[in-house]
Formats: structure tokens, C-alpha cells, sequence
């Protein structure tokens, strides 16, 4: 049977071009318009949470100073920067976001299979958002519970926020889950089913692969989050005892029997950990393409980093109770948890490896998305690395709930894929505005966004190993903790405030440049992969002009000896690059295609 | 070539910190020298991942820089490198784990005959309950759970009326003797950890979970709640003492067990009506305070706090700050209750006095005193009504004019900072928020309202 | 193993080749079926982890089952039919045959909404027998998951609805082809669904 693009068929061959301002910007179905609705409203979002951890380390570094940040506030503002950073900016930013403008552009399609979905899904999302935001203005304020929402505290008095915001927080997340698995259904279906003509799987970009796992990952992971929430709402509202134990709340025997709370942390992590690798394999898969393009080399072992996506993808579901060894379950699920986790660990450094293999006889350019692909490799072994301390059910112990595991989830999930989420936009900004940025503002950007992280979370490690606790907010008088660790905490403070402002480089850079860049080269980088080569920059609606690409050959035709150029785009037939090698020469003629129609 | 020096100095400057930093492991006082081992070991094999990584790519972004008229090496992939790579990845990893299974295994099987020890936890405070002469523990039932029953005690089990309970956040321990601590929560999850003894536990409502180790350092340690428990998490604070033998059963024979704090009689109104009188000079013979000698109104207190400060008062654990001339003045006084009996007496008599709102007499911004308020709601009630189980005391209709010159000093370290005052110290991290005058008087403001 | 094939394939000998089209081979069918394909590994993520939830809840020693009421029983023979007829009309859709396919809609619509009313007798009789929500939580658990399994049918049977009023318009029949071929799949996947929970509830 013949195959027939999805984009190219008849209902949707016929994409009118919006023409007001309403349908173009605001009820778009356009995935790239999507994408960037996504992306501004996460960003956005991302710096309330940004302001959020400026404000808890003001308190941590000058205790005692600033009577506007009682611990009541110090506990919201934990648990909203985690939550926001890790749902709303990350999980948002790279599926909704990159998601969305890359997915369609680089498998060559028109746009996602069901846009009128896609854009719901933003309109959700956006919902999701602004619920969230309201608990900062209802009676009691945001939950105070921690990211992790834990049961009973999270709806028991005694935390903050326990009558409206963990409701609105609940009420958030399970809106937030449709919208994800709205635009995930979406995603998944357009990579399966809308590739352009040739695009075999193996042709895709590393950057689909990741965001075509993360999707996958999160449509089923999300719904252990879903159950969750569901379940709590419950609990709370109408006294059901799912995750609740008989207890004591404010003097008195509350009216709970029986519950579990260590069945919610179980639910909770298993759809915590593979929400980690939501984050991580859209970053990983990015990057490969930064570095390939950048050092104008193919990604080196492009087939064993499409296995270890898939093998992180498996692995990620079986590890989840490696944040939970010291939560009371069964002890004996440690050997099981501590050996999938490190297993993890070896499709993990063949990534790093592979990265660095990249760069080995590469022709390196360090444009701005470089250095931030680099910076990536370096921040993410750290992060990596010190996650085999924590994975290790017994170095886990003195380490559990210490700055340790602070300062290495945000090296590994905080500054690495924000790394890369710079790179990318340095990198695709040309594309998706069609001008170019101030290069030497990136650089500045880069550097002292990655020496200021470098020297906020380093020095938490080994607060950890001394074992000061995290989610504190002072410190009181304790024998173990010696004033030069307060000290620390004061540098890192600065450091903090520094990084921060630093993003207004970042801010000025991209707003000064939509407007005032220099007009942009349709494919600055010389980047072999399709979202380069669309007739127009930016891409109009539609992305291809009359006729869809056909792809020849995979993404990372870099330097290929006896090409003219040192990169050969991916629509580029054959004959036109006949001075290729041997191997090359047996290329065949690209047959002509049948238009039959769509398949039943 | 900036960029790879700068790599560079990362990666020296990572290891120079590793080895210079003053923060550390604490000098370990139990048996699981194990663990810090495993550490190590990770150290080792993760440092030189990360240096040998690390360096490569620097060397590799100076080697491979863009260079005109020079082409990439084209190469897809290479299977032999990889999977030797694959291999030596996969060694590593085994080196780490298998000590830590290793090391795990003995750490989740206590040793025969090991002591028991009951560690219970509560928003935001500990105590404990030793087994007594019958090595046993009695049931425990979590609806008996009052304030004359605080471990929730079953009355009729005969293996619990020798249980020794300490409502203290101080835990004593014998030194080179192995020890299962039993863990159990009253409410929310709460985390059981003292850093020198390299072990932690989740406290789980509901279910009683479980660590052994070996103190083997005599000594005083913070134990630190490690489990986000609420807006107080910060302050649930403990000590363990970790003493010789001898020590240690001269304390536990202080103790009191089930039976006897059972038997212990009531406080008698008539017998404290007699003690009162010397009381009455500054307190007033209902209770109601006098300013003029800065004496606080105690009609309508909550007896549990009353009993407790002036054990305090007695046991030199408050009124001995220096510059506390108000505290030492009480003090003082309090001595002259001669036993436990007569402070129950006292108070029990403190309990009969007429209740009535006393006149205000700080004057402040009531709005901006509820919004501080906010944390404080949380132990002290939003009525001002303080909770038995949080060790909180009663705010509301109380002498305004007290409680703020309290919470001075509470932040001053006249109140709260003797190291066996662990409920004061709590209220001394509260009080560090009120830096300024203004935000005291509003406070009590809002506290008259109530 | 043609998916193992596909992600074996060394991607960058041959260039050139286009004819080959792309893996989709493996993956070939309608958009709109491999995304409800999608959608009902999402739900059934969704049940799998209540079920789980539910059995450990279940091993704890004040686990109290509450009784099930008989009309279950006849709520699953409704649920079996309403699946089956849908498999007919299924079977109509290739002949073009719009008599058939609409009564065939109809009937297995009915038959569900018949299910949807007899779960709620269901939880009216339990409510009034006194087996209340908050009481303990094998109650909590029954009515959470026939509540949640209640929402996925709702689900469907908005979908039906639509279907069945567009294939009663003139010439409305051809155009269904798809979404009934799409409630059949989804027909098919709520009474497995229904079973498994049955099965649950049945050996507390």
C-alpha cells in the first residue's frame, strides 16, 4: 500500500494561511506559534520560580535579616519553585516547547496530526498555569508541603497551605496532565506517523529521539501522578483514608484510619523518576545535535545513543524507589532499587562518552550554542557522577535529605538542561525569529551563568556530606554545624543573586534582537537536518511550500570525505554529492512516488 | 583555547576544593565506619571519571579548535571502542556496588540481642520509651493518645507498666552496645538522624520502622528531623547522650516508668492553695499579673506548660542566662516548691483562678501583627488557644506586655538558649524574625484581638 | 522483529535512498487509530497503577471488603453485549450497509447507557445499606475505581453519541466508518477493563 504523508492528505493539504491577528497569534493551530506560546508562558512562569529561590536564599544566607520571610512563606516557596521548575518551566518548556516547534520541522511534516488538539493543549496548559498562580492569592497561600507533596503532612495542619493551596495545587497538576497528554498524543503520533518521505527512524535527529521518548515516558508516567492526585483530593475533601494513617492534627485524633503514606510515595516517585528523564532525554537529545552541528561532525555512535535513549526510556520505570531508602519500606527492595540505579548509570556514560568522542577530531566552532553544549557535558557528568553516591542504597544514607542531594539534583536537572535549553534557543533563535543575536551578550551570558551555578551548587555537596539538612529554614544552634558553613552559605547566596540577574543579559539579548538582530542566513550553522532547510525563515504555516522534503540520508552528513561542502543537507539527493566515497557510491536513484490514497 | 583553560581550572579547582574544604564528614561516633568507606571508595571512582572526562574534552576542544582548510575526522561509529568503553563503565559500577550491597545487608539486620529503644516522633518534638526490666514494650494504641496518655499507652497490659517513658527531646544511649532503635510517629512523616552516627529513617505514621547502630563515642550529638514535617520542621531538634554504662543506668533508674507516673497523684487545689500565697505577692491572688512587678498573668494557662517552666525555674534550665535578673528573680521563687508533688499542687490550684481577659496595653498595627502571626498559628492555634501537643502555650487573654518582652528574650538568648531547653529553643528560631520593635507591638496587637 | 530491524539499521551507509519509505511500514495504519491506540495505553497506565494501589491496600490486616452488589453482574452482561454488538456493527461498516450500522450503534449505546445506570444503582443500593465512602477504605477504593471507570465509559459514549447522530444524517453512514472502528476498539477496551476490576473486587 502506498504511503502517503499525513500532511499531504487531502483534508489537510489545503492549510489556510490564518489571517487575523486572533487566529494567527492567539487561537493558532500553528505548531511553531503553539511552540512559542508555550515556550514564553513556561519562561515566564520559570522566572516567578527564578525570584521564588532568590527569596529562600536570601533567608538562608542572611538569617535573621529579613522578617518579610517567615518560615510559613520559606516552606511555600520551596515547594512552588520545585514544583514550577520541574512541571511547569521543564517538562513544559522541552516536550510543549522544543517539542512542538522542532518535532513537525525535523521529520518533515506540515504540522502535528491533530493541531486543533495541540492548540487546546496549550489553552490547558495555560489554565494549569494560572490555577497554580491563584494559590498565591487564596486564604492560607500556596501548599507548603514540599515538591513531593507528601501525605499526611500535605494535607494535615501544621504545613502550610492545607486548605486551599494543596487543592489548587492537586486541581493544577491533574489540568497540567491532560494538557500534557493531549499534546504527548500528538507528538507520539506525528513521529510514528507523519514522517516525510524517506525519514526512516533511524534518519531522525537525536532530538526527537529524546523528545519522542520523553513523550512516551510521560504519557505513562503522569497518570501515577494523576492517581495521586486524584486520591488526595479525596482524602482531603471528603475524609477518605487512601493515603492518610490514623493520626494526631492540631492536638486532636483526626478522623483518619488505615491509609498509606508510603503507597503515595511510591505512586508519586514512580512517576518522579521518569519525570526526571522527561527532562533529561529531551536534553540529551538537543545537545547531540549542538555538538554534531557545531563541530561539524556526525554524532560519533548515533545508533548506540538511539539504544541508550531507549534503554534509560525502560530502565527509568524500574528505579524509583532510590528516593525512597529512607522512607521506612521494606528494606530489602534496596538491593533491587540501588542495582537497577547504577545499571542505569552505563547507557548514561555511554552518552557522556559518545558526546566527548564527538568533539575528538571534530572541527570545533565555539559559537554560543557550543559553549553551552559543552558547558552541558561538563555540569552533567558532575551531576551524573554524584547521583552514584545517592543511587548506592548505603552512601545514600548519610547523604539522603542532606545540600548533597540539593546540590545534585540541581546540578543534573536544574543547570544541565537549563544549559541546553539556552543553547537550543541560541541555536534555533535564527530559525524561529529569522534574526540573529548579540553574540558577545551570549558569551557573557554563558560564562557567568556557568561559573555563578558552577559555584552555588559545588559547595552544597559538601555542606551535605557534613550533614546539613535540606529544606531548613535556619539553622538554630547545632554542635555539627560550624560557622564557616554559614559563611558558605552567605557566598552562595551571592553567588545565586548574581546568576539570576545574569538572565537579564539573556532576556535583553533575545527581546533587543527579535526586533534589532541582524536579519539571519535561512541555515546560519550549516546544519544538515530538515528544519534548516524550509523555503522560508521563519517557517510559514504549513512549513514547506508547495511540496513536501524527501529526506536521503540521515542527520549528520558532516565532512564527508570527498562531499563539496562539509555538510550535506538530508534532502539532498544523491547525485548532486556523487563525489563521495566508496560506500557512498552504490547510492541509488530515489524512485518516484505514487500518490494513492490514504490507507484504510 | 580560553575555554579549555577554563575547564582546566574547573577541574583543579574542583579537586583543590574536595581536598581543602573545611566541611567534611563529622568525626564518626558509631560502628558503621562501613558506610564512610563506601563513600570513599565512590569518591575515588567517580573522581576519576570526572577529571579524566573532563580533561579529554578540554584537550580535545584546544586539539580539534576550528581551523580553516581542515575537516572533521568522518567516522559514525566505532564498536570496538564502545563497547570497551561499555565494559569499563560496567566494572566501575560494580566496583561501587557491591560494597554498598554488601555493607547494606548488615545494616538492615540487627544483631541478636541488640537493646530496644523507642523513638517517637511528633510535629515537632521527640520522645522515647525503654522497654524496662522485662525487655518488652507494652501496646501501644494511637486513639489513647491524650494529654495524660501521651505515648497512648494500653493501661491494662501488663508488659507496659515498667515501660520507662521520657517525654524529652533528650535520648541517652550506653556506649559499645548495640542498639534498635524502634520508630514511630504520631502524625506526619518525620525523619530520625544524627549525623555522627551516619544513619537516617523515615518516622512513618502507622507503621513502626526501624535502625540499629553501635554509639561508640561517648558524647553529646544533635539528632535533626530530615523528613519535610510542617512549618516547625527546622526546629524538631534533638539530643542524644551517649554515656558509659554506669551513666546510663544511673539515668535510666531516674526515670519514671508507665506505672508509677500512673500512680503518681493528682495535684491537690486545697494543698496548692497553700503554696499560692507566696505566689500571690507578685502574680495577685487570682492570678491576674501585675505589670509593675513584672509578674504575668497565670489563670487559664495550660497546666503542661506551667509544670514545665517552673521545672525549669527549678532546674536551672531557665532564669540562669546571664542578664536575665527577671528569670533569676523567679527562679528563685520557684525553688522554694520543694518536690514535683507541690508544683503539681500549685498548679492545680493556678487551675481553679478565675479567667478574665487582663487590660491591653501594647498598642500596635493589628492587620500587619495577623499576617505575622501566620507561622505562629501553627503551635500556638489560630485562636491564640496553644496546643498540649506542640508544647505550645496559650497567647490569647494572656499579658500582652509579657509576650513581647519574652520574645525578646527568646531572640536575645536570655530565654531558650540553656542546651537542656530544647522546647525554648524552638521558640528562640521563631523569635529571630522580630528584629524590629514595630512588628513586635503589631504582633501583640493582634494577639489582644484574639 | 521489523522494529528491532528499523532501530538496527546503520542509517548512514546508502545514502540516498528514499524508496525505502520510512519505518512507518511497522507502524502502518490510520492516524486517528494509533492515536486512541496511544491515548488507551495512557488509561490503561491509569487503572494499572489504581489496581497495584489497590492490592497493597488490600494486604493490610484491617482490610473490611464490603459486599458487591448483585447488579453487577447484570451491569457486565450489559457491558459484554454492548461490546459485542459493537463488534457486529463493526463487521457492518465494510458492507456500507447504514440500516445495520445504525441499529447496531444504537442498540450497544443503550446497552452501555444501561451499564452506566446500573452502576449507579450499584452505589445507591451500597449507600443505602450504610456502606459509606469515608468509612474505610475498601469502600474508598470501590467507589474511586467504578467512579473513574465511570468517567472512561462517559467518555465513550460522548463519542458514540456524536458518531451515531452524524451516521442518521442523509449519507451520514459512509462517513462514520472510522469513529465506529474507533468505538469498537475503545468498546472492546473498557469491558477488559470492567473484567480485570471485576476480578479485583471479587477476590478480597
Amino acid at each position: 500500500m502506498a504511503y502517503v504523508a499525513i500532511a499531504d492528505r487531502d483534508h489537510e493539504a489545503h492549510l489556510h494561511d490564518p489571517d487575523t491577528f486572533i487566529t494567527k497569534y492567539i487561537w493558532s493551530q500553528d505548531h511553531k506559534v503553539i511552540a512559542i506560546q508555550y515556550g514564553l508562558t513556561a519562561i515566564g512562569i520559570g522566572l516567578v520560580a527564578l525570584v521564588l529561590s532568590g527569596l529562600m536564599r536570601l533567608q538562608l544566607g542572611f538569617p535573621d535579616t529579613f522578617s518579610f520571610i517567615d518560615p510559613n512563606d520559606y516552606y511555600q516557596f520551596i515547594t512552588m519553585h520545585g514544583m514550577i521548575m520541574v512541571i511547569y518551566l521543564l517538562t513544559a518548556l522541552f516536550l510543549g516547547g522544543f517539542g512542538n516547534y522542532l518535532i513537525p520541522l525535523m521529520i518533515g511534516s506540515r504540522d502535528m496530526v491533530f493541531p486543533f488538539m495541540n492548540m487546546l493543549s496549550f489553552w490547558v496548559y495555560l489554565l494549569a498555569v494560572l490555577i497554580l498562580v491563584a494559590s498565591f492569592f487564596v486564604p492560607g497561600g500556596p501548599t507548603g508541603a514540599g515538591w513531593t507533596l507528601y501525605p499526611p503532612q500535605a494535607i494535615s495542619p501544621g504545613t502550610p497551605g492545607t486548605t486551599w493551596g494543596i487543592i489548587l495545587m492537586l486541581v493544577s497538576l491533574a489540568v497540567f496532565i491532560i494538557a500534557f497528554t493531549m499534546g504527548g498524543l500528538n507528538y507520539v503520533t506525528t513521529v510514528l506517523q507523519a514522517r516525510c518521505k524517506g525519514m526512516t527512524l533511524m534518519r531522525m535527529p537525536l532530538s526527537i529521539w529524546g523528545i519522542f521518548m520523553a513523550t512516551i515516558l510521560g504519557l505513562l508516567a503522569f497518570p501515577a501522578l494523576l492517581v495521586s492526585a486524584i486520591m488526595m483530593i479525596l482524602d482531603s475533601l471528603l475524609g477518605t483514608s487512601f493515603f492518610m494513617p490514623a493520626m494526631l492534627a492540631a492536638g486532636e485524633i483526626a478522623s483518619y484510619e488505615g491509609g498509606s503514606p508510603i503507597l503515595f510515595q511510591h505512586l508519586f516517585w514512580f512517576f518522579g523518576h521518569p519525570e526526571v528523564y522527561i527532562v533529561a532525554l529531551p536534553a540529551f537529545g538537543i545537545v547531540s545535535d549542538l555538538l554534531s552541528v557545531h563541530a561539524r561532525k556526525n554524532i560519533f555512535g548515533y545508533r548506540m545513543m538511539v539504544w541508550a535513549i531507549l534503554a534509560i526510556g525502560g530502565l527509568s520505570f524500574i528505579v524509583w524507589a532510590h528516593h525512597m531508602y529512607v522512607s521506612g519500606m521494606n528494606p530489602y527492595f534496596g538491593f533491587f532499587f540501588a542495582t537497577t540505579t547504577l545499571i542505569i548509570a552505563v547507557p548514561t556514560a555511554i552518552k557522556v562518552y559518545n558526546w566527548v568522542l564527538t568533539l575528538w577530531r571534530g572541527n570545533i566552532h565555539l559559537t554560543v550554542p557550543m559553549l553551552f553544549a559543552i558547558g552541558f557535558i561538563f555540569t552533567f557528568v558532575h551531576g551524573g557522577l554524584t547521583g552514584l553516591f545517592l543511587g548506592n542504597v548505603v552512601v545514600d544514607l548519610p547523604l539522603s535529605d542532606t545540600y548533597f542531594v540539593v546540590g545534585h539534583f540541581h546540578m543534573v536537572m536544574g543547570v544541565s538542561p537549563i544549559l541546553v535549553v539556552f543553547g537550543a534557543i541560541y541555536h534555533w533563535f535564527p530559525k524561529i525569529t529569522g534574526r540573529m543575536f548579540n553574540e558577545t551578550l551570549g558569551k557573557w551570558h554563558f560564562w557567568l551563568t556557568l561559573l555563578g551555578t558552577y559555584s552555588i551548587y559545588l559547595p552544597m555537596h559538601y555542606l551535605g556530606i557534613l550533614g546539613v539538612p535540606r529544606r531548613y529554614y535556619a539553622y538554630g544552634t547545632t554542635d555539627f554545624i560550624p560557622e564557616s558553613a554559614m559563611t558558605m552559605n552567605t557566598g552562595i547566596t551571592i553567588s545565586a543573586l548574581i546568576v539570576a540577574v545574569v538572565q537579564l543579559i539573556f532576556l535583553y539579548n533575545m527581546i533587543w534582537s527579535v526586533f534589532r538582530g541582524p536579519k539571519a542566513d535561512p541555515n546560519p550553522w550549516k546544519a544538515t537536518s530538515l528544519e534548516w532547510l524550509t523555503p522560508d525563515t521563519p517557517p510559514k504555516h504549513g512549513n514547506w511550500g508547495p511540496d513536501l522534503p524527501v529526506v536521503y540520508r540521515w542527520a549528520y552528513d558532516y565532512s564527508v570525505p570527498g562531499a563539496a561542502e562539509d555538510y550535506i543537507p538530508q534532502n539532498q539527493p544523491p547525485d548532486a554529492t556523487h563525489k563521495t566515497v566508496d560506500d557512498h557510491a552504490e547510492a541509488v536513484e530515489q524512485a518516484p512516488q505514487d500518490d494513492g490514497a490514504p490507507q484504510a | 583555547m580560553a575555554f579549555a583553560v577554563v575547564i582546566i581550572l574547573l577541574v583543579i579547582g574542583t579537586v583543590t576544593f574536595h581536598f581543602a574544604s573545611p566541611w567534611w564528614f563529622t568525626p564518626i561516633a558509631s560502628n558503621w565506619g562501613m558506610i564512610d568507606t563506601t563513600v570513599i571508595i565512590t569518591f575515588w571512582v567517580t573522581g576519576i571519571v570526572f577529571v579524566a572526562v573532563n580533561l579529554f574534552m578540554a584537550y580535545a576542544v584546544v586539539k580539534y579548535r576550528h581551523r580553516k582548510d581542515v575537516r572533521a575526522h568522518y567516522e559514525p561509529e566505532n564498536s570496538k571502542l564502545e563497547t570497551w568503553l561499555t565494559v569499563i563503565t560496567t566494572i566501575g559500577v560494580a566496583l561501587m556496588l557491591a560494597p554498598g550491597l554488601f555493607v547494606w545487608a548488615k545494616v538492615i539486620d540487627a544483631p541478636e540481642g541488640a537493646a530496644e529503644v523507642e523513638v517517637v516522633g511528633q510535629q515537632w518534638h521527640w520522645s522515647y520509651r525503654y522497654p524496662g526490666p522485662d525487655g518488652t514494650f507494652g501496646q501501644v494504641e494511637h486513639k489513647l493518645i491524650s494529654r495524660d496518655n501521651p505515648f497512648g499507652m494500653i493501661a491494662e497490659d501488663p508488659a507496659g507498666q515498667d515501660d520507662i517513658l521520657v517525654s524529652s527531646p533528650v535520648l541517652h544511649l550506653p556506649v559499645n552496645q548495640p542498639v534498635k532503635l524502634l520508630l514511630r510517629s504520631k502524625d506526619v512523616l518525620h525523619n530520625f538522624a544524627v549525623a555522627e552516627f551516619r544513619l537516617k529513617m523515615d518516622l512513618v505514621p502507622g507503621m513502626v520502622t526501624y535502625f540499629w547502630v553501635e554509639p561508640t563515642q561517648v558524647g553529646e550529638y544533635d539528632i535533626l528531623c530530615e523528613e519535610l514535617c510542617g512549618v516547625g520542621h527546622h526546629t524538631m531538634q534533638g539530643r542524644v547522650v551517649v554515656e558509659s554504662q554506669e551513666d546510663f543506668d544511673a539515668w535510666l533508674a531516674q526515670q519514671p516508668n508507665f506505672a508509677s507516673l500512673a500512680e503518681q497523684p493528682a495535684g491537690d487545689p486545697v494543698a496548692g492553695q497553700a503554696l499560692y500565697a507566696v505566689c500571690s505577692a507578685c502574680h495577685g491572688a487570682d492570678g491576674e499579673g501585675n505589670q509593675v512587678v513584672n509578674a504575668p498573668k497565670l489563670a487559664g494557662q495550660e497546666w503542661t506548660y506551667l509544670e514545665r517552666q517552673l521545672h525549669n525555674y527549678k532546674d536551672g534550665v531557665r532564669g540562669t542566662a546571664e542578664g536575665d535578673a527577671l528569670g533569676a528573680q523567679m527562679a528563685g521563687m520557684a525553688a522554694t516548691l520543694p518536690t514535683d508533688q507541690a508544683v503539681r499542687d500549685v498548679v492545680a490550684y493556678i487551675g481553679t483562678l478565675p479567667d478574665n481577659r487582663p487590660q491591653s496595653t501594647v498598642t500596635g498595627n493589628a492587620d500587619n501583627g495577623k499576617r505575622l502571626y501566620t507561622t505562629c498559628q501553627f503551635c500556638h492555634g489560630p485562636q491564640g488557644q496553644g496546643y498540649w501537643t506542640m508544647n505550645a502555650p496559650r497567647l490569647s487573654g494572656m499579658s500582652d506586655w509579657y509576650m513581647a518582652d519574652q520574645i525578646v528574650k527568646f531572640r536575645d538568648g536570655l530565654r531558650g538558649s540553656h542546651p537542656r531547653d530544647l522546647y525554648g529553643r524552638q521558640m528562640a528560631m521563631m523569635a529571630d524574625l522580630f528584629q524590629d520593635e514595630q512588628a513586635l507591638n503589631d504582633l501583640v496587637a493582634y494577639l489582644n484581638e484574639l | 522483529m521489523s522494529f528491532w530491524r528499523n532501530v538496527t539499521e546503520k542509517s548512514w551507509e546508502r545514502p540516498g535512498e528514499a524508496d525505502e519509505l520510512h519505518s512507518g511500514v511497522i507502524l502502518e495504519q490510520p492516524t486517528r487509530r494509533m492515536a486512541l491506540r496511544v491515548f488507551l495505553c495512557v488509561v490503561a497506565s491509569v487503572f494499572f497503577l489504581l489496581f497495584v494501589a489497590y492490592r497493597i491496600r488490600m494486604e493490610y490486616p484491617d482490610w473490611r471488603p464490603l459486599p458487591l452488589p448483585s447488579v453487577l453482574w447484570l451491569n457486565t452482561v450489559l457491558l459484554v453485549l454492548a461490546s459485542a454488538v459493537m463488534q457486529w456493527t463493526r463487521s457492518q461498516v465494510e458492507k456500507a450497509n447504514p440500516g445495520p450500522l445504525r441499529a447496531g450503534m444504537v442498540v450497544s449505546g443503550l446497552l452501555t447507557v444501561g451499564f452506566v445506570v446500573g452502576q449507579w444503582v450499584a452505589w445507591s443500593q451500597l449507600g443505602a445499606e450504610g456502606y459509606a465512602l469515608r468509612s474505610n477504605p475498601a469502600n474508598a477504593f470501590f467507589y474511586l475505581l467504578t467512579a473513574v471507570h465511570g468517567a472512561h465509559v462517559l467518555g465513550g459514549l460522548w463519542v458514540w453519541l456524536r458518531a451515531t447522530l452524524r451516521a442518521f444524517r442523509k449519507d451520514g453512514a459512509a462517513t462514520v466508518q472510522g469513529s465506529v472502528q474507533l468505538c469498537a476498539t475503545y468498546w472492546h477496551f473498557l469491558l477488559l477493563v470492567w473484567l480485570v476490576m471485576l476480578y479485583f473486587l471479587l477476590t478480597t
